[in-house]
Parts: C-alpha cells; sequence; structure tokens
C-alpha cells in the first residue's frame, strides 16, 4: 500500500536567536503507511513536534516535501489546507479545550468549521461523546473534568470530521499510569475500528509497547532510526538510540546501581540480552546448569527483567558470576552462543 | 440653604447628559477598542496577521495618545473634533476626544487580555482547519471574555471620569454641575451629593461587570 504520509528531504529552519539559524528538521525521508500507529521518539528539543507538525501543515518545510494523503503541503491554499485539516486530527499534551465551550461545543467545533447543519452537529457530537465514553459530560465545561475526561473530549474533538490521520503530541504526558493506559486502550481502538492513521509522539515506553507498530527515532533533527517497534528496541543500531532504549527499558544497572552490585556481589558481572527466539530463554537456563554442574561457576541473579513488546520478549538479566576465571570465561562462551552478552567493565 | 427645589431638575439634567456622554463613548469606543486591540494582539510578531509596519504604527500611536492628561487631549485634538464634530462646544462635541481617548485605552486592555489566551487553543482551531478571521472571533474573543468584561467593566470607571473632565470644558454632564454648583458656590452639599450619584453609577456598573464576568469564567 503507499504511505499516507510521506516526508522527501523534508527539512525546517528557524531563525534563532541572534541570526542564527535553527535546523529543528534536518533532511527527514520518512514513509508512514495507511492504518499504521507509528512512534516518535527522541530527546527533547530533537525536533519531533516541528516533524509532526508538518504533517497537517502548522509548519511548511523550508525545503524538501511533505505529501499527506497526496497532497503536497507546501502548494495548498486556504481551501486546499482546510480540506487537509479535516483529514488530519490533532490531540495534545496540555488537551487545549475551548474553555468557553462545553464539552458538546468542543467537540462540535470543527463541524462547523466544515459546514455542517445544527441536526447533524448534535447527531455526530452524541455518537462521538459515545465512541469516547463521555457522553453524560456533554454539557459541562472542560475545568469541571479531570485530565482522562479532558483527552477523551480532545480525542472525540479530533476524529469529529473523522479524519484519517490522528496526531499525538505526548497526549499522556500529563496523565497518572492508569489513565494513560485508559487514553491507550481508547486510541488503539481508534487505530482498530476506525483504521485511522496515528502518529504518537512520546518519552514514554508504555506508549511506544502498547500501541506503536513502527517507531522512528529522532536525534538533532534527523531520524536516526526506524523500524517495526521490535527490532528498532530489540537491537538498536544507532549510539542515540542505544542510550534511549536503555533509559526508557532502564534494565541494564549502570552508575550508582553498578557500583552498589559490585559491593555485595563478589565475581563478574554479566549482562545477557533476552531476545525473540524459539528457546533463547530455555537455552540460557540450560548453559548455566551445565555450567554450574561441570565447571563450579555460580550464577547469582542481580538486576534486569523482561517485558513484552510487539507479543515478544525484551529485556535482560544480569548475573554475578563467581568461580574459575577460564570456567567463567567458558560459561560466556557458551551464552554468546545463544545471545549477546555484555560484561561490566 | 440649598435650593433642591431649583437645582434637582438640572442635576437629573446633568445625570442625562452623563448618561449620554458615557453610553457613546463606550459604544464607540468599546467597539473600535475592540478592533484595535484584536489588530495589536494579530500584527505582532508570530501573530495571526503578523505584519510589523502595522504593528509598530498601532503601538506607538497607542503609547503616544495614552499617557496624555485627558483634559489636555481634549484641547489639542481641538482642530481634528472641529473636523469631526462640526464644532467644539457642548456635550455632543466632546464625544469626540472622549471615544479617541478611551479607544487608545480600550485598544490596549483588549490585547493585554487576548494576550494571555492560551496559545494552545489557537494552535488547537488552526489544526482544525479554523481561518484567521473565525479564530479570532470564534476562539480568541470568547476564550478571553471574562477578563474582557472585567476590563471594560474598569474602562467604564475611567470613561465616567473622563466624563466629568470632559463636563468642565463645556460637555455639561455631573462633573460640570458639582463644580459649578458646588465648588464654585461653596455648596459643599452639592458636591456631596453628586459625588453619591457618581459612585452609585460606578458601584452598579462594578457590580454588574464583576456579575457577568464569573459568569463568563464558570467553567
Ligand atoms: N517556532 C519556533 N521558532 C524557533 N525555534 C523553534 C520553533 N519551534 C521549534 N524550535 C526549535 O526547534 C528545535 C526542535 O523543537 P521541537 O519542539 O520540534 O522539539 P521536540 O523534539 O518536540 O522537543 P520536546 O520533546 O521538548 O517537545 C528546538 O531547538 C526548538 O527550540
Ligand atoms: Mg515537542
Amino acid at each position: 500500500m503507499p504511505p499516507v504520509i510521506s516526508f522527501r528531504g523534508a527539512t525546517k529552519t528557524f531563525a534563532g536567536p541572534r541570526g542564527a539559524e535553527v535546523r529543528a528538521v534536518d533532511g527527514v525521508d520518512l514513509d508512514i503507511a495507511p492504518g499504521e500507529v507509528a512512534g516518535v521518539i527522541g530527546y527533547s528539543g530533537a525536533g519531533k513536534s516541528t516533524l509532526v507538525r508538518m504533517v497537517n501543515a502548522l509548519e511548511l518545510p523550508t525545503s524538501g516535501t511533505v505529501t499527506v494523503a497526496g497532497r503536497v503541503t507546501g502548494t495548498l491554499g486556504e481551501r486546499g489546507l482546510r480540506e487537509l485539516r479535516a483529514d488530519v486530527g490533532m490531540i495534545f499534551q496540555q488537551f487545549n479545550l475551548f474553555s468557553s465551550r462545553t464539552v458538546a461545543g468542543n467537540v462540535g467545533y470543527p463541524l462547523r468549521i466544515a459546514g455542517w447543519s445544527r441536526e447533524q452537529r448534535r447527531d455526530r457530537v452524541r455518537e462521538l461523546l459515545e465512541f469516547v465514553g463521555i457522553l453524560d459530560k456533554a454539557r459541562q465545561y472542560p475545568a469541571q473534568l479531570s485530565g482522562g475526561q479532558k483527552q477523551r473530549v480532545g480525542i472525540a474533538r479530533a476524529l469529529a470530521t473523522s479524519p484519517g490521520i490522528l496526531l499525538a503530541d505526548e497526549a499522556t504526558s500529563a496523565l497518572d499510569p492508569e489513565t494513560t493506559q485508559d487514553v491507550l486502550a481508547l486510541l488503539r481502538r481508534v487505530n482498530a475500528e476506525l483504521g485511522t492513521t496515528i502518529v504518537v509522539i512520546t518519552h514514554e515506553m508504555e506508549v511506544v509497547s502498547s500501541i506503536c507498530h513502527t517507531v522512528a527515532v529522532m536525534e538533532r533533527g534527523r531520524v536516526i532510526e526506524q523500524g517495526p517497534v521490535y527490532d528498532v528496541f530489540a537491537d538498536p543500531r544507532a549510539p542515540a538510540t542505544r542510550r534511549f532504549v536503555h533509559s526508557v527499558l532502564r534494565d541494564t544497572p549502570s552508575g550508582a546501581t553498578l557500583a552498589r552490585l559490585r559491593e555485595h556481589f563478589p565475581g563478574r558481572l554479566v549482562t545477557v540480552w533476552v531476545r525473540a527466539g524459539s528457546g533463547a530463554r530455555s537455552a540460557l537456563s540450560d548453559v548455566l546448569a551445565t555450567h554450574s554442574a561441570g565447571h563450579g561457576v555460580r550464577s547469582t541473579i542481580v538486576y534486569g527483567g523482561i517485558r513484552e513488546l510487539a507479543e515478544k520478549p525484551l529485556g535482560s538479566i544480569t548475573f554475578a558470576l563467581t568461580g574459575d576465571d577460564a570456567a567463567v570465561d567458558a560459561l560466556i562462551a557458551d551464552l554468546r552462543r545463544h545471545t549477546r552478552v555484555e560484561e561490566a567493565a | 440653604m440649598t435650593d433642591w427645589g431649583t437645582l434637582a431638575p438640572i442635576l437629573w439634567l446633568s445625570f442625562q447628559q452623563t448618561v449620554y456622554m458615557v453610553f457613546w463613548t463606550m459604544l464607540v469606543a468599546g467597539l473600535l477598542g475592540l478592533g484595535l486591540g484584536v489588530a495589536l494582539y494579530t500584527t505582532r510578531r508570530g501573530g495571526l496577521l503578523q505584519n510589523a509596519p502595522v504593528f509598530h504604527l498601532l503601538n506607538v500611536l497607542v503609547n503616544i495618545v495614552r499617557p496624555i492628561p485627558f483634559i489636555i487631549f481634549i484641547t489639542a485634538i481641538g482642530p481634528l473634533t472641529l473636523l469631526a464634530m462640526g464644532t467644539t462646544i457642548g456635550t455632543r462635541s466632546v464625544l469626540f476626544p472622549m471615544a479617541a481617548m478611551a479607544t487608545f485605552v480600550i485598544g490596549r486592555i483588549v490585547e493585554q487580555n487576548l494576550v494571555a489566551v492560551d496559545p494552545g487553543v489557537v494552535e488547537a482551531a488552526r489544526a482544525m482547519g479554523a481561518g484567521r478571521f473565525r479564530i479570532i472571533w470564534s476562539v480568541l474573543v470568547p476564550e478571553a471574555l471574562g477578563p474582557l468584561i472585567l476590563g471594560y467593566t474598569f474602562i467604564f470607571v475611567v470613561v465616567v471620569d473622563m466624563s466629568a473632565m470632559a463636563g468642565y470644558v463645556g460637555g455639561g454632564g455631573l462633573g460640570n454641575f458639582a463644580i459649578s454648583y458646588g465648588y464654585q458656590q461653596f455648596d459643599w452639599a452639592v458636591t456631596l451629593v453628586t459625588v453619591l450619584v457618581i459612585i452609585v453609577v460606578v458601584q452598579a456598573a462594578q457590580l454588574l461587570g464583576n456579575r457577568l464576568a464569573r459568569r463568563a469564567l464558570r467553567r
């Protein structure tokens, strides 16, 4: 299927302080397929928001092109822009609801822009509020709602004109973990039931692991790595991706933790990656059992964890290995035949 | 003793003149000031209708006019008043300097209240495909409505104050009444009564403004 969003050499520069130029987005090539939930991750200031805002032409590329559902954003007139934006919904970290309008008024606003009659709007608003589960709040004002409810209104409003694409800029960052899960479940439903393509910017592993199919990693305006979520997280290639993955997975000990582990556990600290692949985990147990029995290497689990991502295992376990140096070397060599192993220096 | 039999009808007439001046000034300057404030807000850097020359022109104009003491302003723009109203004498002619000055004051107040609107909601409206003028009337103004009502209430008091000064230079009204029949006749009671009337008017306006603003803000 042809991509519904495609960036080609997309670059956006801003005038920075004292005439300097900020390259917020720098020569990005990226395709997003229809029906995909695409994550955009990266450190603060990497250019994620700017990239995503190019999809609904809130920013136009300084050079390169952004094509959205067949429209090249930079070439659109007033009317084309309105049509594009009716086809691209957006939700925000701070919800950005109109405080002067009721919930129904907020959700109906994009329909007014699209020129729907009062009756049509009333029916559609009802349908949307039902879909996001807050029909009973229709006549309340945003100030009377909880964060999760506000984001539901945001989602209903963004979906009002039945857009094919939904953009979410850190849409759950202001919510507590449980509410985050509710909102993510709703977004998953939007994707599954309505077939909406979703682009989510996030810092949270929760978001990536529970809704994203693919992920693009940004650093200093560039997309440095992209692909299916599991591939990128299981085997990050760029150093920045690795750092990012480490920082969100938090499954390998470093710094103070490592020092504490050394204090408490004698022996060599070895981190073993757990990845998808038939029998990887049982192979690990077999190797440890064999070496323990045969060569007297004792292994203590000291750190780590395994989670699921895209229904596949992902994580690492850190062992303290004690025993004869050569025997430990042999064990590590054996482990390396099955998976990646890193010894803490 | 004060001769209230004679003075009461004059007081009533003065009251009507004040109402007349304040009403028309608020109506004309209220609308023009709203336009000026919106123009100041939207033409600034990064605004919806970003336009540096227009912004600087308006900004400088407001900054020049606003600090001029009103009593001086009235005489300073006498020639313009003559041109616009055909005369510089009387209650009607004084509407011109009043509306002019009030427009600048209101423009600044409107601008300040619009600046306080969360840029996020403007962004959301843009993302929904709303045009710039639609955003101005259907997002910016409604979102700032509570503070705007309070701002206009404040302006109302300022305009009542202006009308008193205007009265002094031929506009009639309560200010003129208090000066002519109170101060200049050494009749303290007349001054006091006039002041009381003004206080009642101002208080009533303030109460109404607070009420409306609270309604607009109840959310
Ligand atoms: N309108 C603007 N004018 C000037 N510079 C801007 C503008 N918007 C973004 N930038 C700059 O572009 C760079 C990328 O910003 P962007 O907001 O896209 O980053 P981000 O990845 O979304 O960061 P965060 O995670 O903090 O939201 C930053 O250096 C930022 O200061
Ligand atoms: Mg951002």
